[in-house]
């Protein structure tokens, strides 16, 4: 089969999974439980990506867990997103170069 | 606020973003010529998906001669958690968003890009979206062309260590309201608890299944124990 089609079933189907909650639903959620399963969802879904994926996300435990310590200080002291997200890096990389 | 400014804010919010795709979408690009794509369609998958669990499996089902309709199910059931993203978004957008800015921006519901979204305290506006996404596809679709073309040519130390980008942002996103909530953080915990188990237990369930099975029991809890009240 053409790759083409492979890739237009793919971006397709990926798109009308965001389009049609994004686009058609215009109502305000009035139900309490609903409205704070939606504020909650954000926040979980992140946990659950972030962990135990981060000390993964380097091929090397230890400059992952250093990334992550660094990270998580930083973001307790509600630094900027990309502040974080580099010195995370930075850190891991630092690390790495005394292994 | 005027558009542009909306637009600027969206783009600046978005740089980290776009920075980690550059690392992570590298990534990808080096993973799709491998298993026997161009460049272009290789650059064509990630321009046209925005998605990176679910690119990577759309690859594994190219490569293996999959049919049309497993590739259909394997994008649907690991990207469904973008439908709930987007009716959460949904509710928290500006007077502006008329039918063809909701049809047009929500291509660019991501994981990242709806993290952000929804820190945000105020509504969102079209343009702001739009920034945010332009600079997340732009760092997504280089980040891929170059992986594809030239994949190997970075240090290991380098690509490795970039690798935790993305993951330090959502730690940036996620801390701040765990730290002023109980709630928040109690939800959090028990989302990563139960991620926790899924990956070491059931390491068969796909990583994008997991996260919607952990996300949506964590925040039934949630809606449960700590309900909201209105929001002004």
């Amino acid at each position: 089969m053409r790759v083409s089609v492979y890739i237009l079933v793919m971006a397709g189907v990926t798109y009308l999974i965001r389009a049609l909650p994004f686009g058609c639903f215009r109502k305000k959620i009035t139900s309490k439980f609903l409205r704070s399963f939606l504020y909650y969802i954000p926040y979980a879904v992140l946990s659950a990506m972030t962990i135990p994926a981060i000390f993964y996300s380097t091929d090397n435990l230890l400059t992952a867990v250093a990334g992550t310590v660094i990270a998580l200080i930083l973001s307790f002291f509600e630094l900027p997103l990309i502040v974080v997200a580099l010195s995370a890096s930075l850190g891991a990389f630092l690390t790495g170069l005394f292994l | 606020m005027s558009r542009q400014t909306d637009f600027r804010k969206g783009l600046v919010h978005g740089i980290p973003i776009g920075l980690g795709y550059l690392s992570v979408s590298f990534g990808f690009g080096i993973m799709a010529v491998k298993s026997g794509l161009s460049v272009a369609e290789s650059t064509l998958i990630s321009l046209t998906n925005l998605t990176s669990a679910g690119q990577a499996a759309g690859v594994n089902v190219i490569a293996s001669g999959g049919t049309l309709a497993e590739m259909a199910l394997v994008q649907l059931t690991i990207n469904i958690r973008y439908a709930l993203m987007a009716l959460s978004l949904s509710q928290k957008l500006d007077k502006s968003f008329c039918f063809p800015h909701r049809m047009l921006a929500s291509f660019g519901i991501t994981d990242e890009i709806f993290g952000v979204c929804a820190s945000q305290t105020s509504p969102l506006t079209p343009f702001y979206m739009y920034g945010m996404i332009l600079i997340s596809v732009f760092g997504w679709v280089l980040g891929t062309f170059l992986g594809a073309y030239a994949g190997e040519l970075l240090p290991p130390a380098v690509s490795a260590a970039l690798g935790i980008v993305l993951y330090g942002m959502f730690l940036a996103i996620i801390v701040p309201p765990s730290r002023k909530e109980k709630s928040v953080l109690c939800v959090v915990l028990f989302s990563a608890i139960l991620s926790v188990i899924c990956y070491y237990l059931i390491p068969k369930l796909s990583g994008g299944f997991a996260v919607i099975l952990c996300a949506v029991t964590a925040s039934v809890l949630g809606a449960v124990l700590f309900p909201r009240e209105e929001e002004a």
